[in-house]
């Protein structure tokens, strides 16, 4: 029962399934029934091994799935209210235009190698925000100096391939931000790049956030990089979210068996263990789950209910979310009505 | 830890330099000077590990000291005997003592032979052990990286990266090597299987007894597998010395700047961040004098026409920055 209003969260996704369709009959099951939400001004981070879907939620968001093979065969993807799954290929492409801003891991996949950075940045505001050319260079010319290029005024004439990573990681940035997005969406934004360069990107990443007010979904395998600026947190596994909480919570608190072995894996540099942590095995591939929990083949608490069905998505308290059922409560299946505190719960050093 | 400080290799004023083509005759106009009068002592059983940016010379230190590459000049003398010099021919002798582990696992091993060739080649090249011998050995190599003896007849597609890593750290052992050089052996893993495999090199340098040189970018890697690092800076090292006194007590500015970016799993830690100026300048122009002091927070005017050396500041770290040698 909703009122109808302007809603509470920026965006929201529900139940989203996005598959593959492949060669032989086989369907990978990249997103399998995920839901979170992000409110305004928030960074949410999501991350997971390779191949755990986290590109595919980012680009099902977007409506960028390519399809065939892929297919968003289930769920509902609100933003502001809005449902996104029902607009026509023209109404997305102004909501990609105006209200989200994507950037990339390699930025020269999605930088135009042909037109000038001045050109590229233009072009989205004359043609989303009605801008004339003149006054599209000029805010072409100011976003640049935002995000630090202190010769703004010659880089509007130069092309990607004369720029340094570092460099077009920003220029992607100021275009991103070019129609003042209220959601910033950004895959592996800095991975490709060194960690001098990668602490200035996540600074610029935090400050045109505060600018220009908006929230940041943020997708990388690197918990550092997480700890750093995300407000809440999101572990993804097997094409479902198998751990959800606010970020100080998850890494004072973390719960489901593959957070606490991804943090055991991190050597920590403040720290020193003789042995690093790991978890067996690798993460399976989208068309070949196993039954029950999909973690189960490498879980070293696994129990015999792990095999045979999979544990649902419950709240260990208000803020904390897990997919395992070392957490469910006692002697219930896959409950996840309410909070209180009854839970049983297991150590898992 | 417990070196007995003998050392196994030495590296004296290496030099790698690259020429840069250029104009329509594509004459030489120009060298990157890769690695730049470096100079470094490995100690028998220790792992020393090299960090520094993209382009910084990493790889091609490790690549030259193989003789993989051809010095431009300077020596390197491995168990007392000057292997900069000889002939390709002769280098082979060394060979089997000194193998590499590359960053890649998708693209160093050969497609198209079974791992139980790939692991038999190098043994094969060396003629010296019986068909028997080197089957036996494969299997055992399998075992001592953790997979089953099945894997002989399969092909590297059938495995995944942390697999193959093991598979190319199997075909570096498989003619007992003394030294090791890892050139980011961990960096295309996923963190999970990145620690098993930086757990497996350590197990198999208790067992063999091996010196590692490791090579990553991930100073929270080389610092869990290392006992000395070195942080190289457009071809050259900045700063060198065992991984305590690096990461605890940093001196040079680039070394400080370095540590502080590092992003931290650990959320009541967010630390202050030394922030630099700019990117890597291009090594074929590098600066001049020390050639980081367009970036460096503390440059000073001496900075800019005098190259700074490595100097002595106590318990083996090494550092070369004008702060330390009697100020401005
Ligand atoms: N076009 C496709 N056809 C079939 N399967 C696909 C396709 N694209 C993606 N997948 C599968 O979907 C799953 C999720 O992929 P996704 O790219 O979202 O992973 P990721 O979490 O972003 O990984 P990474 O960290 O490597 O970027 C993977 O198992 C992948 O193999
Ligand atoms: N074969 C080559 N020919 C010309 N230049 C080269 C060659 N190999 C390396 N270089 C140059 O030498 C410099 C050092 O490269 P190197 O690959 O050793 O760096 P690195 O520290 O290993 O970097 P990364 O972290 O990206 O692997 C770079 O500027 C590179 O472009
Ligand atoms: S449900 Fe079972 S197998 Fe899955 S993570 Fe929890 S304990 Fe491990
Ligand atoms: S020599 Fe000068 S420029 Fe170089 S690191 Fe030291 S203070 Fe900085
Ligand atoms: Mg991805
Ligand atoms: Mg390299």
């Amino acid at each position: 029962m909703r009122v109808l209003q302007r809603s509470e969260h920026l965006l929201e996704v529900k139940d989203l399934k996005t598959y593959f369709h492949m060669e032989g009959g086989r369907t990978a099951k990249a997103v399998d029934g995920v839901s979170f939400h992000i409110d305004r001004g928030e960074t949410l981070a999501l991350v997971g091994e390779s191949g755990s879907g986290k590109s595919i939620t980012s680009l099902s968001v977007m409506r960028l799935i390519p399809q065939p093979p892929g297919d968003i065969v289930d769920g509902s993807i609100k933003l502001d209210g809005k449902e996104l799954l029902t607009l026509s290929d023209r109404e997305m492409r102004k909501v990609r235009g105006n209200d989200i801003g994507m950037i990339f891991q390699e930025p020269m996949t999605s930088l135009n190698p042909v037109f000038t950075i001045g050109n590229q940045i233009a072009e989205t505001l004359i043609k989303h925000k009605k801008m004339t050319k003149k006054q599209a260079y000029a805010k072409a010319v100011e976003l640049l100096r935002v995000v630090g290029f202190a010769r703004a005024e010659e880089i509007i004439h130069e092309y990607p391939h004369q720029l340094s990573g570092g460099m077009r990681q920003r220029a992607m940035i100021a275009i991103a931000m070019s129609c003042d997005p209220k959601l910033l969406i950004a895959d592996e934004p800095t991975t490709a790049l060194d960690v001098t360069i990668q602490a200035q990107i996540l600074d610029l990443m935090v400050e045109m956030k505060e600018k220009f007010d908006s929230s940041i979904l943020l997708i990388t395998h690197d918990l550092g990089v997480v700890a750093e600026v995300a407000d809440r947190v999101m572990v993804m596994y097997g094409g479902q979210i198998v751990e959800e909480a606010k970020a100080e919570e998850l890494f004072t608190n973390p719960k489901h068996p593959y957070t606490t072995g991804l943090m055991g894996s991190i050597p920590n540099i403040d720290g020193e263990v003789e042995r690093l942590e790991s978890i067996p095995g690798t993460v399976p591939p989208a068309h070949r789950f196993p039954e029950g929990c999909r973690f189960a083949p490498r879980c070293k608490h696994v129990m015999e209910q792990c095999t045979q069905s999979n544990p649902e998505l419950s709240e260990v308290n208000r803020k904390h979310k897990v997919r395992c059922y070392l957490y469910e409560p006692a002697g219930g299946e896959g409950g996840h009505q309410n909070g209180t505190d009854e839970r049983k719960t297991v150590r898992s050093t | 830890m417990e070196q007995t400080k003998e050392k196994l290799l030495e590296v004296r004023n290496l030099k790698k330099y690259f020429p840069v083509k250029g104009g329509i005759l594509q004459r030489t106009i120009g060298h990157v000077k890769a690695v730049d009068d470096v100079s470094i002592d490995i100690y028998k059983g220790e792992t020393l590990g090299i960090v520094g940016e993209s382009g910084s010379g990493k790889s091609t230190l490790g690549r030259t000291i193989l003789r993989l590459l051809d010095p431009t000049d300077g020596n390197v003398i491995f168990e007392g005997n000057d292997i900069s010099s000889i002939r390709q021919g002769k280098m082979r002798q060394y060979r089997q003592d000194m193998q590499m582990v590359f960053q890649d696992p998708f693209a160093s091993l050969n497609p198209r032979m079974s791992v139980g060739e790939i692991i038999e080649e190098p043994m094969l090249v060396q003629r010296t052990m019986g068909r028997k011998e080197r089957k036996e050995k494969v299997v055992d190599l399998l075992r001592k990286v953790g997979l089953p003896p099945e894997a002989r007849e399969k092909y590297p597609h059938e495995f995944s990266g942390g697999q193959r890593q093991r598979i190319g750290i199997a075909r570096a052992l498989s003619m007992n090597p003394k030294f090791v050089i890892g050139d980011e052996p961990v960096s295309a893993l996923d963190v999970s299987v990145q620690s098993q495999v930086l757990n497996l090199m350590e197990d198999l340098q208790d067992e063999f007894d091996l010196t590692y040189l490791f090579i990553a970018h991930d100073l929270s890697v080389v610092k869990h597998i290392s006992d000395r690092v070195g942080v190289m800076y457009l071809g050259r090292m900045a700063e060198i010395g065992p991984k305590e006194r690096i990461y605890n007590n940093p001196l040079h500015p680039y070394t400080k700047a370095l540590l502080s970016s590092v992003p931290v799993p650990d959320v009541k830690r967010r630390r202050e961040k030394i922030k630099l100026k700019g990117e890597l300048p291009s090594p074929s122009n590098p600066p001049t004098g020390c050639t980081f002091h367009t970036r460096c927070p503390e440059a000073h005017a001496r900075c800019k026409t005098e190259r700074p050396e490595l100097v002595h500041q106590g318990d083996g770290q090494y550092v070369a920055c004008h702060l330390y040698t009697g100020g401005a």
